[in-house]
Formats: structure tokens, sequence, C-alpha cells
């Protein structure tokens, strides 16, 4: 254990929803059982973890949620979550000054009218015009909104009031771990107490299937965890996810009697062009940075990629740690993955126990774990790494 | 680097300076001709000539078309204009290696996605298949793959970290067009934090493309003042009706002041200060009591450490829209009391139109240039007063005046509010 702090990033709300269901008793629940959630059939050959749909009025106002595509909504309501949990909703005062780091994509297109488009440009007598016209007279304008990637952040503070400050980062999983790292940070310089932290992730969207599918990165074969995918090639399969942290300072969550669930005691994100090794010099310079481990588990982000989840693996080999990869059974939710993993760590060190494999290669642990190693090697780049111990 | 109290603001923070700075706009390319541009009031707005402008309300831009981009989208004409401007940023600072930046990259970029032409291609390859299945069907034959690189939202940034060596996980923020000033904030905390001694901030927005301008045109926020294009953008007019979307870039160097001393460079400025504040009101519209645009404002005072009788400029987020304006100066008015009627508030919106994601990083170079020079760039186009405005927005023609310090406001959809403090060398 690191010698704790009053600047200390401690995790004092959790807001998590994903195919598993909402909130952290129901994914320790469903971790400890081992059985995903697919839907096959929806976007066959792929296949997709669906979200739990959460009863969203619980958080978030009808006219609202008619302002917002899935993947705010999704956002919006783990936000809520959070919030929640920390005891901050609906405390003007304390999101007043609550800083926000969202990671986030874009938001899903109307597909019948790009469909609509895609058949009637062809045939038309000008293209171009035809494209215009269709344009002008077809979207929705209300839709850029439900599009843009700091609208989540938006509906954010609409929904919920946290104002203290926004700030939106995109770039795929190193987005939510940056997120993380910046608010670590922040909370270490005394540059703010009190941070909402997280992304959504919709995975059921034609667009999103379209842009992994013409790299060639998606799973069509019967379904496996991440680290059995690699002798066929690897892949991922997508799952929609929302996953906010509220992090505070130690010295002002003890001051509002604020119980926190764990501690974030070290962030580090990196890049490198993947070339063989390179990724792993990364992660071996991150792991070295946590100091002497005591008890740890490692909570993987490994994708499923071939050629990242192969390297992964044979890096976290050397670790002698035992390992969970939690995409097996949450799906890869990009933006909001190392989130969520963030998430699940707190959850592991606070009961001091780790659930067990889910996949082949991962060892059973038998012990009590009292820290957590998070890794998130991004399916085409970025290499973070988080250690998460008990708060206290 | 050293500790020493001359390189420390009031705060014992570690003083943040500017050492390199990049431009590019409609006007052109490079600092000093685009600076020299804008100080004679000329216009980068003209009619549209990328793609064809049928049953398009609006029909004019600011265009950025001397930079050659293939495959021709919003995230590649963003990549090689953020390219230009670094080169020109870190060759003026001076600072690292070729290739080996000593700090992060902070980037502003608009929202990525597919665009037409892509779809477009794609769905021709399968002529016998409709919509997404089409696409998908194009897309798992693996002729695509350089889209699939080109529209993840981390490749700009990626490819920018690995052509200028900069340190760490590239950040590419969005926060509408608030960004570019973004990208300055978390850079002045990082260095402020100690995390580095420099940083490479950059804002680039190549968005004119037919949907992204529909997207606008629909929620009524463009000028449709086509027939003469220069005079369409009309910041703080009676006549304003829009604004006028545009492209370009810009890069700042960021250093400490320790660091920029120790290395004799050259100061071209000092970012003094930073406020942010959210709004929880409207996804589009700000609160009519435009509190949380005072509190940036005051915020970024506050931070600096200084009075708003201490500010002698103000580079207007100016949009020319008749919402932005009109709050925009209210709120001046609310943080600047008596003064705010004769303090220069000008918009540089008037002549690049608004570079939505990359304007708060342009406007940031703006506004340094006029420190430096003492000179204030004009709000053009001014030619009928808003009284509801009573401000003085140097109309028309550029003007000498002394100041100490200015601020630069930009305010973005999702209620982003950033207000940044610059005082010259």
């Amino acid at each position: 254990m690191r010698e704790s702090g009053p600047r200390d990033a401690l995790i004092t709300g959790i807001g998590l929803v994903s195919s598993l269901g909402e909130g952290m008793a129901a994914h320790r629940a469903i971790l400890a059982a081992g059985q995903p959630v697919l839907d096959r059939t929806s976007f066959a050959p792929w296949m997709v973890h669906p979200l739990a749909t959460p009863d969203y009025d619980r958080m978030i106002p009808k006219r609202d949620q008619r302002q917002m595509e899935p993947w705010q909504r999704i956002g919006t309501y783990a936000a809520g979550l959070a919030l929640e949990a920390a005891g901050i909703r609906g405390d003007a005062e304390l999101l007043g000054r609550t800083h926000m780091l969202v990671a986030a994509g874009g938001g899903e297109r109307d597909y019948e009218v790009d469909a609509a488009i895609l058949a009637g440009m062809p045939k038309a007598a000008d293209p171009a015009a035809y494209l215009n016209e269709h344009l002008m007279s077809d979207l929705r304008p209300t839709l850029f909104l439900a599009q843009l990637s700091n609208l989540l952040a938006g509906n954010i503070s609409i929904v919920h009031g946290v104002v203290g400050s926004s700030r939106t980062l995109m770039g795929e999983e190193a987005a939510g771990a940056d997120a993380a790292r910046i608010a670590c940070a922040r909370i270490a310089a005394g540059q703010g107490d009190l941070f909402l932290v997280g992304g959504s992730y919709n995975a059921q969207r034609l667009d999103i299937l379209l842009q992994y599918e013409m790299g060639g990165a998606l799973w069509k074969q019967p379904f496996t965890g991440v680290w059995s995918r690699r002798a066929d090639g690897g892949g991922m399969v997508m799952g929609s996810l929302g996953c906010f942290l509220v992090l505070e300072s130690r010295a002002h969550a003890e001051l509002r009697g604020a119980t926190a669930t764990a501690r974030i005691a070290a962030v580090a994100t990196d890049r490198c062009r993947r070339y063989p090794g390179e990724a792993t010099a990364n992660a071996q310079r991150q792991l070295a940075g946590l100091g002497a481990l005591d008890a740890a588990a490692v909570l993987s982000g490994a994708s499923g990629m071939a050629a990242a989840t192969a390297e992964e693996a044979v890096f976290l080999a050397t670790t002698g740690l035992p390992v969970r990869a939690t995409a097996s059974l949450l799906g890869h939710s990009m933006e909001p993955s190392f989130i969520a993993n963030l998430a699940i760590a707190a959850d592991v060190v606070t009961q001091g126990w780790l659930f067990p494999p889910l996949d082949a290669g991962e060892a059973v642990m038998t012990g009590p774990v009292r820290q957590a190693v998070v890794t998130g090697w991004g399916h085409w780049r970025g290499e973070s790494m988080a250690l998460v111990e008990k708060a206290a | 680097m050293s500790q020493n109290a001359a390189d420390l603001d009031r705060q014992g923070r570690p003083v943040v300076v500017v050492t390199g700075m990049g431009l590019l706009t409609s006007l052109g390319e490079g600092v000093e001709d685009n600076w020299r541009r804008l100080c004679a009031g000329d216009s980068g707005i003209r009619r549209i000539g990328r793609f064809a402008l049928d049953g398009l309300r609006t029909t004019i831009a600011g265009t950025v078309d001397f930079v050659p981009a293939e495959p021709n989208c919003a995230p590649e004409l963003s990549e090689r204009m953020a390219d230009r401007v670094c080169r020109e940023a870190i060759a003026q600072s001076g600072i690292g290696a070729r290739g080996d930046f000593p700090g992060p990259l902070f980037l502003a970029l608009p929202p990525v996605e597919l665009e037409w032409p892509q779809r477009q291609a794609m769905a021709a390859t399968v002529p016998d298949a409709e919509g997404y299945g089409a696409l998908l069907l194009a897309a798992g034959s693996g002729a695509f793959k350089g889209y699939y690189e080109r529209f993840l939202f981390g490749s700009v940034a990626e490819n920018l970290a690995v052509r200028f060596g900069t340190r760490g996980s590239p950040v590419a923020v969005s926060t509408a067009c608030a960004s570019g000033a973004t990208a300055i904030q978390l850079a002045l905390e990082a260095i402020r934090r100690g995390e580095a001694e420099a940083a490479l901030c950059v804002g680039t927005d190549a968005s004119v493309n037919p949907e992204s301008l529909v997207r606008f045109s629909l929620l009524s926020a463009l000028s449709t003042r086509n027939e003469v294009p220069e005079a369409a953008s009309r910041p703080f007019s009676k006549d304003r009706d829009g604004f006028v979307m545009a492209e370009g870039a810009a890069a700042l160097v960021l250093e400490s002041l320790a660091s920029a001393k120790a290395r004799g460079a050259r100061i071209l400025g000092v970012v003094e200060g930073c406020g942010e504040r959210a709004d929880s009101f409207h996804r589009t519209r700000s609160n009519p009591d435009g509190r949380p645009i005072i509190a940036s404002m005051a915020d970024a005072l506050e931070d600096a450490g200084v009075a708003a009788d201490a500010v002698d400029y103000i580079n207007a987020h100016g949009t020319s829209t008749p919402e932005n304006d009109r709050m925009e100066w209210h709120c001046v008015a609310a943080v600047f009391g008596e003064r705010a009627g004769s303090l220069p508030i000008s918009s540089t919106k008037s002549m690049l139109g608004h570079t939505l994601t990359a304007a708060g990083t342009i406007e940031a170079v703006v506004t340094l240039l006029s420190l430096r020079d003492q000179r204030i760039a004009p709000t053009i186009n001014y030619l009928t007063p808003d009284p509801a405005l009573p401000l003085d927005c140097v109309p028309n023609v550029a003007r000498d005046a002394v100041m100490r310090r200015a601020i630069s406001n930009s305010f973005g959809f999702g209620g982003q509010n950033l207000c940044l403090v610059l005082k010259p060398e």
C-alpha cells in the first residue's frame, strides 16, 4: 500500500450499467456466475452484448430523454447513479464545483435517412444535388445535438446540474484512461476536489459495426472469451456500457463524511506504434512505476484484437498475477472500458475477493485481494495502467 | 526546473508562456501573413467551391482550399492543416529537436465520422445490396481498411504525436466551439502541475462539407447572406443573421517560464489565467441570466490574479449570431461595469468566419499578436450598429492601443464557456 494523504483520489461513487444489469452488486453476482449476455441475431453475423435497459425515468426526465440518442441516455443514467452513490445528486452547491471529464465518441446516425440517400443517389440525375436536397429535408434538426461528442457532458449538465467544468476527450480507449489520469492528477495538485469521470457506449449500432468491420476488427465466430480468440484471428465483440465514477480528494471526502469505496493510487497512459514489444515496454515501465504489489490481481481491458491481446497475455504472464479480462463478459466498450475496469477493480479490492476466471488461461485466486492493477491496451493504440487499492 | 520565485506566479505556480505560434486560415498560411491581412480587414469568406450548392440555404464559408487532402474528408484536412501549424510553431519556438517535442500534445479536433464520399465509394462496390447492408458488405471485403484508421477518433492525434514526437498519450478534446481554448487550458494545467515543462496545443477544423453545413443550417445558426460573402459575418451589427462556417488551424508551444528562460527562447506572451464554467440551461442556448459566462470570465481573472480593470482588450467569441453577441455583451457589461462600453471588443470571426473547434486556438494566437504589436484587428462589416449593444467593437479599421492584457472568450454548444487571460511578454 502506498502512503495515504489528503490529496489521494478516492472513488466515492460508482455508476455502472451494461449487458449484465445495473449497479455494482448486480455486476458482482454476474461476474461470479461468468455468463455473458449476448444478442446473436439482431446484427448477425455479428454479435453484441446488449444493454440491460435501465429504468431511464428514474434518472432522466422524459422531455430530456427525447432529446437524446441511446449513448447519451446510457451515460446520463450512469452519471446519475454515480452522483447518487456519492451522495451529491441534487446538491447544487457540490455540483457547482464538480468537474466533468468525459470520454466520448460520437452519436448514432439516422440509418433510414442514410439508406434512402444511398439508394437514391446513384439513380439521381444530379447526385450531389440529390444529397443536398435530402439532407436538408430528411435530417432531424436536433439529431446533430445527439451526435456531438461533447453533448453527453452537455446532457449531464442539464439533467444532473454538474456545472463546475466540462471537458470531453476523444480517442477510443485512451480517452477514458486519460480522463481518469487527468482527474487524478488535478486532485493530487489541488486543481479541484470533486470530479465526475466516465463515458458511455452503445454497441447496438450499425455505424459502429461498420467502423470496426472496415478494420476487420469484429469477431464473427462462435463466442469465446477474449484470450481464446487469438488462434482464430482475434476480434472484438462490442458491448453496450455506461460507467461514471465520482472521484474526490481524501480531504474533501472526509470533510463531508463521504464513504469511499477505493482509492486510485496511480494512473499512467502512453502510446506507441505497436511494433512488436513496444506496448510491452510501455506496460513494463508503467508497472515498475506502481512499486511493490501486495496480493494484487489484474483487471485487463484486452479487446480480443489478435496482436495486442497476444502481446498483453505474454506480458501479464510475466507478472505472475491472476488476470481477468472483463471484455469476455461485458464485451468491449471502447471509451468507457478503462473506467468500467476501475469500477470493477474498486469493488474487487473492497470485497477483497476476485471473481472466478472468465476464460481459458486465467488462474483462480483463492487468497484475499488487496490491490488491483487495471490495464487498458487499446484495440489500435494506447497503453494505460492504474492501481486501485482500498481507500483506508 | 528551478523553483526560482521569478518563474512562479502569485499562487506559487509555474508561469506559463508562449514561445511558438502557427496559423493557417482561409486568408492563407503563416502567422505574419495572416496577421497582416487581419489588420487590413480582409475577409476569407467566399462562395463554397468544394461541393455542389443546389438546394442549400447557405452557400458561403471560409474554406481552406490550398491544402491538399486525400481522401477529402474533415479528419484528413484537419490533420494536414494541424501538421503545418505545428511545424511553424515548433520552428519559431526552437524547442526540442526535429521529431522530438519534449512535452505532451493537446489537440482540439472536430468529432470524426465517415462522410458521404466514402459511403458512396463503398456502396458503389456492392451495387446489388442496399443501405447499411451494402456498406457492411463493402467493409467486410477489406478494401476500406484505410477508412477505418482515418475515421477513428484517435488517429489524427496519433499521427501528429508520431510526426512531432510529443510525449505520452496525445489528448484530443472536444468541447464544441470552445475546444481550441480547452486545449490551451489542459496544457496550462499540466505545466502548472509540473507534469510537463512544455506542451504543444493545436486547434484544427475542416468541417465544411454538405452534411455539417446542413446540420448547422437546420439549427438556423448560419448566415444566409450569400450574395456578398465577405460581408456576411457581421458580429455586433443590428442586422447580423448567423455565423459563417470556416476552416483553419493554429498551434501554440506553451512552456514554463523557467524552461523558456533556460534555453534562451523568445517569449511571445503569457497565458496568465483561465476560467471555465458549464451551463445547465439548454443544449444550444446560454442561461439568459448569463451566470456561467460571467463566472467563466470572473474565474479567469481570479486565476490570473488580476482585477477587471487590468484588462484592456477583449477578443470576443463574437460569432455574429443574434443570441451569442447579445449574451456576450450582456456578460461583458456585468463583469466590466461602466468600463465595458469603452473597452475595445473585437471579433476575429468577422473576417475568418467561425472556425468552430479551432476558433479558441486561432483567436488566442490573434490576441497574442494584438498584444505584441499593441494593435487591434477590427470587427469588419460593422455598418449598422445595434443600439442594444453599445460597445466599442473596433469597427472596420485596425487600431493602435496600449494594452496590458487581454481576454479571449470561447463558448460552445453543450454549455461550454471558457475564458483565457493573456498578456504580452
